[in-house]
């Protein structure tokens, strides 16, 4: 066996869409939402699944959790077959959809939090130390009382995150866990998921649309367009290999007479009527365009910008958008 | 320092997972149920004023059925060769069954709306059953009180029906509603189960529920032709409370089957049971098929 607690091989998922072509006629079309993903995921591993709306992502996340039950491919999570031992499998995964929730609406937090002992069959004493863990960290005390239907979303959210692990999964799907949160609420969940990934015994899959969520916690990323991989790697390879480069910028007292030249860089841009200029890392390192830009006199600034992971797979879904994601039948 | 874990397992990091590993303890699962049951009835006595009219309002329509049924006798002697208070027997066997499976699992008709919320998504990812998870974490219990009316009806209408009253009628006052809530039972999940296929067949299945409902009130007798060997007969209706009721009365079937048949409901109810079960399990299945 191996250590592997995701195993996906040749994933597909077919759905057969109705869609009106006439006032009476139908025709149907066959979707492809997950066309041949292969995943193998270690335990220990965070996970950044990421892709345009329509990718497959929730397909891919709902087929790992048992939901749904794959055209083609095998899947193994925690050595099980999802749907066929959905039950023994529910006991070792955790499931958060950020846009659902999983608490009792009219009920205490507290409450849920019990009735969830109950469901998944967890001893008294193994609840208690990992609801006392979650409380420290996700700050729940001022509101463990509260309906669930009054609490913020945020609150809320670090309630879900709470309900998916009293039962210690393995395994913790999120799909799209920061939708909608303020920047405290958001930076709160990112740091309670780093402190579970720190443990390296909770694997850890995550979908967002908040790119600042991949950055922060996983360090492996799997984009999706169409149903299919388009990137497994880590985010600095896929600045590599679509060539983001890290920005030199540079505030001077007085706008240089001539563009100056860099080796090893590019000048992109020249802002603020030429007191600012914007240069992009090539083969040089930093130290060299400081000391080349340092030559030219009058440096009073230098900052140096990271690329933004937004613009390289926002150019990452660009580039695939001739496919067609479907065919008649 | 013991563990820095944040979801301590018990066990050590690289052991195995009790959670994963471990078959849930005997009897675990009825202890989850009763912990939804109770849950769903704080939910729902969190407004107590609200909760109590609710539960008075709903005591309406049952009403209803029954005064129906009284109105037609106001016009007419006899139906269908049965007088009033013979009449008023089948009526509360299929009231008070009709009310107790409307209460336990007539909420099984939002499965559309446990679907589009994704609720359907969150009980397939918990270790319990998904028919008896829906069925408790949305149970109607305003309705407790159309139960409770119904079995005061039939009650009543045996009471006063000048039953002679030997052991196996006795026993069979008690199996036939119970065997009657598990086929009106079947007949909610059945019905409901078209919208995994069929997403908008709300009225369809409401029309057959409520259609049977209204079916088993009358003497069979009253119906003919195909719809009365269709829905008496071959959908099992006549068993829920004509023949009961008839067995119960000491009265000779006009249509000639024979006196014993007045106990055939739970030989009726079970395989509807199944046939439910079924249905659901095909449903679910198709569900995971297709997610829709």
């Amino acid at each position: 066996m191996s250590s592997d607690v995701i195993v996906a091989d040749g994933l597909r998922k077919e759905f057969t869409v109705r869609v009106r072509t006439g006032r009476l006629r139908r025709q149907k079309r066959l979707v492809t939402a997950v066309d041949g993903i292969d995943l193998r995921v270690a335990r220990g591993e965070m996970l950044g699944y990421i892709g345009p709306n329509g990718a497959g992502k929730s397909t891919t996340l709902k087929i790992l959790t048992g939901v749904l039950m794959p055209s083609a491919g095998q899947v193994r999570v925690c050595g099980l077959r999802p749907v066929a031992q959905r039950t023994r499998l529910a006991l070792s995964v955790g499931v958060v959809f950020g846009q659902r929730s999983q608490l009792w609406w009219d009920l205490p937090l507290r409450d849920s939090f019990d009735l969830l002992r109950h469901v998944y069959r967890v001893p008294a004493a193994a609840h208690a130390s990992r609801l006392r863990r979650c409380r420290d960290l996700l700050d729940l005390d001022a509101f463990l009382d509260v309906p669930v239907r009054q609490l913020s979303l945020g609150q809320r959210m670090r309630g879900e995150l709470t309900a998916a692990l009293l039962h210690g999964p393995q395994v913790l799907f999120l799909d799209e866990p920061t939708i909608g949160l303020d920047v405290v609420s958001k930076q709160a969940v990112r740091g309670f998921l780093a402190e579970l990934g720190r443990g390296g015994d909770t694997t850890l899959v995550l979908t967002t649309h908040d790119l600042a969520d991949i950055e922060r916690l996983c360090r492996r990323l799997v984009v999706i367009d169409h149903g299919r991989v388009v990137h497994d790697g880590s985010i600095a390879a896929l600045h590599r290999r679509y060539g983001s480069r890290r920005l030199v910028v540079a505030d001077l007292d007085a706008p240089p007479p001539v563009p100056p030249v860099v080796p090893g860089a590019a000048l992109r841009r020249v802002e603020a009527d030429g007191h600012r200029l914007v240069f992009a890392l090539e083969s040089a390192g930093v130290a060299e365009v400081v000391t080349a830009l340092a030559g030219l006199g009058g440096l009073r600034d230098v900052s140096v910008v990271e690329p933004e992971i937004e613009d390289v797979v926002a150019r990452l879904y660009g580039e695939r958008r001739s496919v067609r994601p479907s065919r008649r039948c | 320092m013991a563990d820095r874990s944040l979801v301590d397992r018990g066990g050590t990091p690289t052991g195995p997972h009790l959670t994963g590993d471990a078959a849930p303890p005997a009897g675990g699962a009825l202890a989850a149920y009763r912990a939804l049951l109770g849950a769903q009835a704080r939910s729902q006595t969190a407004y107590r004023t609200s909760f109590v009219v609710d539960l008075v309002g709903n005591v309406g329509s049952t009403v209803f059925d029954v005064v129906a049924v009284v109105v037609i006798f106001g016009v007419a002697r006899e139906l269908g060769g049965f007088a009033l208070g013979e009449a008023l027997v089948i009526v509360g066997l299929t009231t008070s069954a009709f009310a107790v499976a409307d209460l336990l699992v007539g909420n099984i008709e939002r499965l559309p709306r446990y679907v589009r919320t994704g609720l359907f998504d969150a009980v397939l990812v918990r270790p319990l059953g998904t028919l008896p998870q829906l069925l408790l974490m949305d149970l109607p219990l305003r309705k407790v009180s159309r139960a409770v009316f119904g079995t005061a009806v039939l009650v009543a209408a045996v009471g006063s029906a000048g039953i002679e009253w030997t052991a196996a009628r006795a026993v069979l006052v008690v199996v036939a509603p119970l065997a009657g809530v598990v086929f009106f039972g079947s007949l909610f999940v059945a019905t409901a189960t078209v919208s995994f296929w069929w997403v908008d067949s709300g009225e369809l299945a409401n029309s057959v529920t409520y259609g049977g409902r209204d079916f088993t009130s009358y003497p069979v007798t009253v119906f003919g032709g195909w719809f009365r060997a269709v829905f008496a007969y071959g959908l099992g209706f006549a068993f829920v409370s004509y023949h009961p009721a008839l067995a119960l009365l000491g009265r000779a079937d006009p249509l000639g089957l024979p006196n014993w048949v007045g106990w055939a409901a739970p030989a009726v109810a079970l395989p509807a049971a199944a046939v439910a079960g079924a249905a659901w399990r095909t449903g679910v299945r198709h569900y995971r098929s297709t997610g829709s």
